[in-house]
């Protein structure tokens, strides 16, 4: 028998494509009859729109049409819905303005859709883009969420007049108060969680094409999720029915959650393309996808802990303003309320836990999930404040962790969460270890010879993957199911092709479902293939979003497969004349227990399909099962993260010296693709503490970091190799044991860096991104303090 | 005001009618249908647009068809042997996981190739900043780095 495919690092299925030029995404479809399409963008950040003329556009060489939101709005296009309705304190519904894909007489972004131009060519529409004369009247705007609630600030959505969607909260205010009023010790901090932009390489694309043949719909689209774009496009925003519409997410040069979401251009090019009877393809430039994607972030935080004398955590009170953008955009409601107030707990025993968040309108994109959504936010707050509160105590950061880690499980969070597994100090000790935290002192000592600030941070972070589960998340306000499909289409000849409703745009998919398909049945892992990302072959599916895929696509495969063992069962026990009860199955091969009879898989799956000697009278032929898999809980991936930086206090540049990350994500598929996700998150979270952050002009809104020459993206030589390793505690309630893994590396990175450089410095914050200048900055203002 | 553009692409002659502000990028891509070759910003930040003229690595967001007038363009599609094996640089990227979405991998491989040639034996740092002019979203460049370290010794081996 084969070694187990479960744990090897196996080479991806995916790659030759992708190193060959063979890849497929978006803007490599260009279809017969091809058109193209260039939106008109809003330059102001509030303005009326007070007229729109076409005529010039219209007579520009090459132009086809040229379409306004009255044109939409005089076809009965929708606005895009929001997927998750938060309900107040007040117990009032979230106030949902309209979000029309093409303005209905107010731009509320710098960015926001006006009008669309449709030409012969891609520079033929620009050109006329340029002529579209829009007579636009100025309105003072508000960018800042804290601004924006102030008494008389400019008022983004009649609806909202003072620009607050919700005002949320979760946990036992009295509870908390109570625990405040008898603490020894109470550290307190002012929190920022820098807006960011999520920049995937490959910019958002979309070509809608409409069939009079048949009366159908496909669009091709970079997109997580195309049956949930499907869903909401047709039945909220276009009125279609869902069968007449196909909706293609090819290969999509990474998502990070921006592309989760059903954008208007997305509704825009669907619809054009049946006004021309000709397909309609929209790719971003990159200016637009900064001023266009869903952004994430953007909280401003007053967060307080309470303590014993001992440094034992009594309570927590966090008030949160986060930024929601111009519109409600997909999940944007959800992501700083249900997936960030319940992740306060961290890895702590906190008994009483209370958080409010005010949902704020701005004149700014929309904001959403981006890598981590919310879990990094609150991450962010946790690590931050228990890493000042043993400062302030004068208790070593990882001996207070130690103090207040749960350490029996199942463990109910006065945060709604209940984590089924973990071991912290497992993970904190394997990477003190790595990290040499016990030679720090003499490395500080070193590099302070050499002028250099040294500082050592820690993270122990806890996330919640694979949101969980339909039914409790359907109480709470969600508008979707969270379930996966999985589909094992087992062939004649005994090959078999997956069909997920997971999507992969980078995270390997196509290699990890296969290896748990092949480790199953006994093939090798080239005998697999997986398909995603096409709601024509796919029965259905919520897509790839909160590090879900394995957990919850993963676990729908095995469900299938279960049943197609089921029934290889059967028929095995047909073929060998024996009863059902004694066939026993092994990776790939049917035993009758207790005999050295056996049939290959391959045998049976052919006997299914070509059931000469085949039980035709209780069983049909085939081979070839589906199945539905909703959690029944989320899954807990923790860890522990050290970071070490240098500092030089002539220039404020830091330098990543060390980072070090111990994750326990329960049963690892393919260790080489989960070391890579770490990477990337890793870079991303290391990204949001040192080099991003979005900035919009306060006073016009114009958003000042709209080029990767003014938004920093790391670079090669920004970040660190880095030092990996794993420990398992196995999720116990999917098939698989497996937890996620695709964002803990940015939930948990912010605070490790931002840990180890205001140890440095030896002040008690500083706000992301922590560049050389905010740097050099802090270090003068410290010496004159001084 | 269309022109005619001649040059050799992965070894093909080719030539075609085109706009006189048609860029490069643009005519491998919608001229010659060579969609490997990729756009991730359109102003010579990211690289996934990174092809090989006249044995360099160029950005073909940043130059104009004509300018490579007569030149000798290799892109991601003819990296390959014909026969389809994988170049050394190629089979780095693969065997230590160099690439996820694959949307920078392109530009990245031939970026990596152009450095290589002058780099036999380089550092990692040498590495981390001669991939100043190329963003990667997904792996956080530590298994880039990897790769285009063993695809350069796997290059110089080859030789």
């Amino acid at each position: 028998m084969a070694a187990s495919l479960i744990g090897a690092r196996v080479e991806r299925k995916e790659d030759y494509r992708f190193l060959t030029g063979g890849g497929q995404y978006t803007d490599d479809i260009t279809l017969p009859g091809q058109t193209y399409a260039v939106f008109v963008r809003s330059p102001h950040a509030r303005a009326k729109v007070k007229s729109i003329k076409k005529d010039k556009a219209l007579k520009a060489p090459g132009v086809l049409a040229v379409y306004t939101g009255e044109d939409l709005a005089a076809a009965k296009v929708g606005g895009l819905p929001c997927g998750w309705l938060i309900t107040g304190t007040d117990g009032q519904p979230m106030k949902e303005p309209p979000h029309p894909p093409l303005a209905q007489g107010e731009a509320r972004y710098v960015g926001d859709h006006v009008a669309v131009v449709i030409a012969e060519s891609q520079s033929a529409a620009r050109d006329a883009a340029e002529l579209v004369q829009v007579d636009y009247e100025p309105l003072p705007a508000v960018v800042n969420a804290s601004k924006a609630v102030q008494k008389g600030a400019p008022v983004v959505h009649e609806a909202a007049p003072d620009n607050k969607c919700y005002t949320w909260a979760l946990g036992d205010k009295a509870a908390v108060d109570a625990a405040f009023a008898k603490a020894a010790h109470v550290t307190k901090l002012d929190i920022v969680n820098n807006r960011l932009i999520p920049n995937a390489i490959e910019p958002r694309a979309a070509n809608g094409s409409y069939s009079r043949a048949d009366d159908s719909y496909t669009l091709y689209v970079a997109n997580q999720n195309p049956h949930v774009e499907r869903l909401l496009m047709t039945a909220f925003v276009l009125g279609l029915p869902e069968h007449k519409v196909r909706v293609v997410a090819p290969d999509v040069g990474g998502g990070f959650g921006s592309k989760i979401f059903l954008y208007a251009e997305d509704v825009v090019v669907t619809w054009a393309s049946r006004q021309l009877g000709r397909p309609v393809k929209w790719t971003a430039e990159r200016s637009e996808s900064f001023v266009s994607d869903a952004h994430g972030r953007d909280h401003h935080t007053a967060a307080e802990l309470a303590m014993d004398k001992d440094g034992k955590f009594l309570a927590m009170r966090v008030h949160t303003i986060a930024n929601l953008g111009a519109y409600l955009s997909t999940f944007g409601s959800s992501v700083p309320t249900y997936l960030y107030g319940t992740l306060l707990a961290g890895q702590y025993t906190t008994p009483a836990i209370y958080v409010e968040v005010d949902g704020v309108f701005t004149n700014t994109a929309p904001v959403d999930a981006l890598r981590g959504a919310g879990r990094p936010e609150a991450t962010y707050v946790v690590e931050r404040l228990v890493e000042t509160a043993a400062r302030e105590m004068k208790i070593d950061p990882a001996e207070i962790r130690r103090r207040n880690f749960i350490k029996t499980f199942p463990y109910q969070t006065p945060v709604a969460l209940t984590y089924d597994t973990g071991d912290y100090e497992a993970t904190l000790d394997a990477v003190m270890k790595m990290a040499d935290v016990a030679g720090f002192p003499k490395r500080k000592e070193e590099a302070a010879k050499r002028g250099k600030l040294r500082g050592l941070g820690y993270t122990t972070y806890i996330e919640a993957c694979g949101l969980a589960p339909s039914n409790v998340a359907g109480a709470l306000g969600a508008r979707a199911g969270l379930y996966e499909a999985g589909e094992v289409r087992v062939h004649p000849t005994g090959s078999v092709t997956v069909f997920t409703g997971s999507h992969s745009h980078g995270q390997g998919h196509e290699t990890t479902f296969a290896q748990v398909v092949a480790d199953k049945l006994g093939l090798p892992v080239e005998n697999v293939d997986v398909v995603h990302g096409d709601t024509s072959k796919i029965l259905f599916g919520m897509g790839t979003y909160g590090s879900r895929s394995a957990a919850v696509g993963g676990s729908a495969i095995v469900k299938a497969l279960d049943k197609v063992i089921a029934k290889g069962k059967k028929i095995a026990a047909h073929l060998m004349e024996a009863s059902e009860g004694d066939i026993e199955y092994d990776k790939g091969v049917f035993k009758v227990a207790g005999t050295d009879k056996q049939k290959m898989f391959g045998e049976v799956a052919f006997a299914a399909y070509v059931p000469h000697n085949y039980p035709l009278d209780k069983l049909e032929p085939g081979l070839n099962e589906n199945a539905f898999y909703d959690p029944a809980n989320f899954t807990y991936p923790a860890g522990s993260y050290v970071c070490e930086v240098e500092i030089d206090p002539d220039t404020g540049v830091t330098k990543i010296a060390n980072f070090c990350a111990v994750d326990d994500f329960g049963k690892i598929i393919n260790p080489m693709i989960v070391e890579g996700q770490v990477h990337g998150g890793l870079t991303h979270g290391i990204g949001q503490a040192l080099t991003e952050g979005c900035r919009y002009d306060p006073e016009t809104g114009q958003l000042l970091t709209g080029s990767f020459g003014d938004y920093c993206i790391p670079r090669a030589d920004d970040v660190p190799s880095f030092q990996l390793d794993t420990r398992e505690t196995p999720c116990t309630h999917n098939p698989l044991g497996v937890k996620g893994c695709g964002e803990a590396g940015a939930i948990g990175a912010p605070a490790a860096v931002m840990n180890a450089i205001t140890d440095a410095l030896g002040v008690k914050d500083l706000p992301m991104p922590a560049t050389a200048e905010t740097v050099w900055k802090a270090i003068r203002a410290n010496r004159k303090a001084a | 005001m269309a022109v005619k553009v001649s040059m050799k692409v992965n070894g093909k002659p080719v030539s075609a009618e085109v706009e006189a502000r048609t860029l490069l990028v643009t005519f491998i891509r919608e001229q010659l249908h060579l969609t490997g070759t990729h756009v991730g910003c359109d102003t010579a930040q990211c690289g996934a647009c990174t092809v090989e003229m006249n044995g360099k690595a160029v950005k073909s967001c940043s130059m104009l068809a004509m300018q490579a007038e007569g030149a000798d363009i290799l892109t991601i599609e003819g990296v390959a042997k014909a026969d389809g094996t994988l170049h050394p640089m190629q089979a780095a990227f693969k065997e230590h996981h160099g690439l996820q979405c694959g949307f920078c991998t392109p530009g990245m491989v031939i970026s990596a190739i152009d450095f290589a040639k002058g780099h036999p034996g380089a550092s990692e740092k040498e590495v981390r900043e001669a991939l100043e002019g190329n963003l990667c979203r997904c792996t956080g460049y530590h298994n880039i780095v990897k790769a285009i370290m063993a695809g350069s010794k796997a290059m110089a081996a080859a030789k």
